[in-house]
């Protein structure tokens, strides 16, 4: 199951910008216009992604989660911002496993949220057995 | 037809459970309508003029009579006993009430149907041919292909808040029935070495900005073409425009970045995308075609047709077009009566053309993009029986392609976007063009209205359009020559300063005139226009 | 004159502020003078109106009219489909719209 809060006392997030500058931090913040892709090369040492959500309507961030998951990342990968539990299930399909929405989540809430697709049509980073798979065996 | 299975019941189920959740959650106050908005909007739900308004997506235009008979029944039990046909090949309700909408989604789900995806920033209904599956110059039936990008772009997670929403097209006919390549993707199947591929074309669209897609791959084999799709819409959803809601479809990121670079970016994340596995086998595209199956036609059905009524005669010329099967005919259904509102039935015609269907085209219905009603599977020697009962209903006007087959937007009537009515424009004219002799002198001749730029009633695709603009708090109309959302296609061009309700009927006489004084033999209007140009028609119109 | 105007949030009717509760019927609608955006703000947190906005209209024999021709359909109903209006019986209620 998926952890819905980060926990406290962590390593703080340093920019993209200052990750590529400073070799040893581990954990490091997406905004929506930064390219995913100058992290394949760090992937290795990082132990938390942040992926900002500035506005919930912003959609890049479901790229750059699956990007990075494509590329072999299974550090913590956390959706931090505007995000809305009618969002979660989507977020978590693209390989988020944690989130820091700015407004608190009801919990009974997400947990509807993320058990209500019995199965999915297509594939993505969650792993999921995509709808034309299971009829094909 | 493609016929849910259990996954696919079981999806539309999870999602009308999943909204009916928002809704109450809505109407108790926890969510805001900002929150709710974009939820609303991904199961078709806007707030209109008078009330909300629903978007029901009938996928790539194909409906059986007890879908349709669905549609009827949720017009008479949820609204006022009508709905608006729109050139997305969908069906409108105006007069929805929020707390009434889960049940109609739970309505439609029982007959296969669903809003998913009707509006919103992401995949919309896919839309085709009417023709499909009928027709004599398609070299495939394009829909298998269109269910198979359905299925891939239902609940896409990394692209339901896309820039901007996304519109996807599938022919495959070199005669282009659906607007393909006034499309944020139009695909075209065709035939490379005896194997059918898919041709992409990307960037095309109306709004404000009316562009034609243009090529960016002649062939896409089909176990390559869900990998292709997503690496198309992946490149977008990265890089396109955000920060202008004006700017924010594909064919702006394509026309800034030029279509070879846009191009050499998506094979490149195509390169990538392809090695994650995410396209179907042949087996599943198999599982589909097969429910496609033409039905079982038998060509040796009689191919005379009994023109002994005169009315039946000049209906059949106009509204029946040719079967790729002997013996047999497509019919079209013109739900443009002279003075009726385009695209507009009413339950009890939705009933009647479903039981049409059912008696007559092996249970088969299609929406067009001009707002019509399709018969495509029909014995010759049933037409007259059909025209009959259609007739009785007032269904049966032959106009279909004439100046009086007009694709109207809802407009002010009942667009909240809108600047200026477009349904009583479309009467005015059907009511000046009435006379059939004097539309059938005039030919091929599409117009098409949009009450504002959004363009939903594809004026810059008219031979003639007419675009609704407000002038100092009065409607005012803008008239286009020359556009074409077929195969021809092209971009009308303004004539100039623009006009008032009864000037703009008047303007179009002056330029229908010139052109039957213009014309060369064989000429349509359009042809005309592109031989002698804009001039001869700006003088006509301004003097 | 200034009119406070939005929809119903459970069906979407479009509805005016009376002064002190919202009226399908635009007859009813009162002069808001100052007070729209502070109205607004209270109708649309309790839920009993959707989407409200202010806008600005005319005192006429017949009532308050609205300045624009959008605000003025919204009052009727489609003008193309007068029995579907809230004056089904008045052949000339579109009259007024134009
Ligand atoms: C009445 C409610 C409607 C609303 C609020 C609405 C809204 C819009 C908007 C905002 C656009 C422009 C999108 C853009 O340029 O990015 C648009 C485009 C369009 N709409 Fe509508 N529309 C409505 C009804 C319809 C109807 C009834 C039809 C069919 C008759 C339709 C078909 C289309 C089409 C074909 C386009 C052009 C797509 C393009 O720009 O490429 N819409 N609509
Ligand atoms: S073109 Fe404009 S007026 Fe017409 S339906 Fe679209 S948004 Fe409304």
């Amino acid at each position: 199951m998926v952890e819905h809060l980060h926990s406290d006392g962590e390593e703080p997030c340093v920019t993209l910008d200052a990750f590529l500058s400073q070799s040893n931090a581990t954990a490091v913040r997406l905004e929506p216009d930064e390219d995913a892709r100058a992290l394949i090369p760090h992937l290795d040492r990082l132990a938390l992604i942040e992926v900002a959500f500035p506005k919930f309507r912003d959609g890049r961030g479901y790229s750059s989660a699956r990007i990075l998951r494509e590329a072999g990342y299974t550090g913590e990968l956390r959706a931090q911002g505007d995000v809305l539990v009618d969002q979660i299930a989507y977020m978590k399909r693209c390989g988020f496993d944690t989130f820091a929405p700015e407004k608190p989540l009801n919990p009974a809430d997400v947990e509807a949220a993320l058990t209500r697709w019995p199965e999915h049509y297509q594939g993505a980073a969650d792993g999921a057995v995509p709808i034309w798979k299971l009829r094909h065996g | 037809m493609y016929k849910y299975d259990e996954y696919d019941h079981a999806m539309v189920a999870a999602r009308v459970a999943e909204f009916s959740d928002q809704v109450k959650r809505r109407l108790a106050g926890e969510i805001t309508e900002d929150q709710f908005k974009p939820l609303r909007l991904m199961n078709g739900l806007y707030l209109q003029l008078h009330a909300y308004m629903l978007r029901v997506a009938v996928p790539y235009g194909t409906l059986d009579s007890r879908q349709m008979r669905m549609l009827a029944h949720i017009a008479r039990k949820y609204d006022r006993d009508y709905g608006h046909f729109t050139t997305r090949q969908n069906i409108q309700y105006n007069w929805i009430k929020l707390e009434d909408a889960p049940a109609i989604l739970a309505d439609l789900a029982s007959v296969e149907m669903h809003a998913i995806q009707t509006s919103g920033n992401c995949i919309r209904n896919i839309s085709s041919d009417q023709w499909a599956g009928a027709a004599a110059d398609e070299i495939t039936d394009p829909r298998p292909w269109a269910e198979l990008l359905r299925q891939w772009s239902s609940f896409h997670p990394e692209f339901s808040y896309l820039p901007r929403k996304f519109k996807i097209a599938v022919i495959a006919a070199d005669e282009d029935r659906a607007a393909m390549r006034l499309h944020d993707i139009g695909i075209q199947i065709v035939e490379r070495d005896g194997v059918h591929g898919a041709a992409f074309y990307v960037g095309g669209g109306m709004g404000r900005t009316p562009m034609i897609a243009p090529l960016i791959k002649e062939f896409v084999p089909l176990e390559d073409m869900l990998s292709y799709a997503e690496a198309c819409l992946r490149v977008y959803n990265r890089y396109g425009r955000r920060d202008n809601i004006y700017k924010a479809r594909i064919k702006i990121l394509i026309h800034e970045l030029g279509a070879d670079e846009y191009r050499r970016q998506v094979e490149e994340e195509f390169a990538h995308v392809k090695s994650l596995g995410i396209d179907p086998p042949k087996a599943e595209f198999d599982r589909i075609a097969k429910q496609f199956a033409p039905p079982a036609l038998d060509a040796s059905a009689p191919d005379a047709i009994d023109r002994s009524d005169p009315d039946f005669a000049v209906w059949v010329d106009q509204n029946v077009a040719a079967h790729k099967v002997a013996g047999h005919a497509i019919v079209n259904i013109s739900l443009k009566p002279i003075g009726g509102i385009p695209g507009d039935a009413s339950s009890a015609q939705i009933d009647l053309m479903a039981d049409l269907a059912e008696q007559y085209s092996h249970d088969e219905l299609r929406v067009t993009h001009a707002q019509n009603i399709v018969l495509p599977h029909v014995r010759k020697a049933d037409l007259y029986a059909i025209w009959q009962a259609l007739d009785a209903a007032g269904l049966a006007t032959p106009n279909l392609d004439l100046i009086s087959d007009i694709i109207a937007c809802p407009g002010l009537d009942y667009c909240s976007l809108a600047n200026a009515r477009s349904i009583p424009v479309a009467q005015k004219i059907a009511a000046r063009f009435s006379d059939l002799g004097r539309q059938k002198e005039l030919g091929e001749l599409k117009l098409k209205i949009s009450g504002c730029i959004n363009a939903c009633g594809h004026h810059h695709a008219g031979h003639i359009g007419i675009l609704g603009v407000d002038r100092k708090g009065t409607e005012n109309y803008q008239l286009l020559l020359g556009g074409s959302g077929a195969e021809d296609v092209s971009l009308g061009t303004i004539t100039g300063p623009g006009f008032d309700e009864d000037g703009i009927v008047d303007a179009i006489e002056r330029v229908t005139d010139r052109y039957l004084a213009e014309r060369a033999e064989g000429e349509r209007f359009v042809d005309t226009f592109r031989r002698v140009g804009m001039a001869p028609f700006k003088e006509a119109i301004y003097g | 004159m200034k009119l406070l105007t939005g929809n119903d949030l459970k069906t979407g009717f479009v509805t005016w502020w009376t002064g002190s509760d919202w009226s399908i019927h635009i007859e009813d609608a009162a002069d808001v003078g100052e007070h729209g955006e502070a109205i607004l703000a209270v109708e649309e947190a309790a839920r009993r109106v959707n989407a409200p906005y202010i806008i600005a209209g005319e005192k006429t024999a017949d009532g308050p009219r609205p300045a624009h021709i959008k605000d003025r359909i919204r009052a009727l109903g489609p003008t193309v489909r007068p029995d579907l209006t809230l004056k089904p019986a008045d052949p000339a209620a579109g009259d007024w719209v134009i």
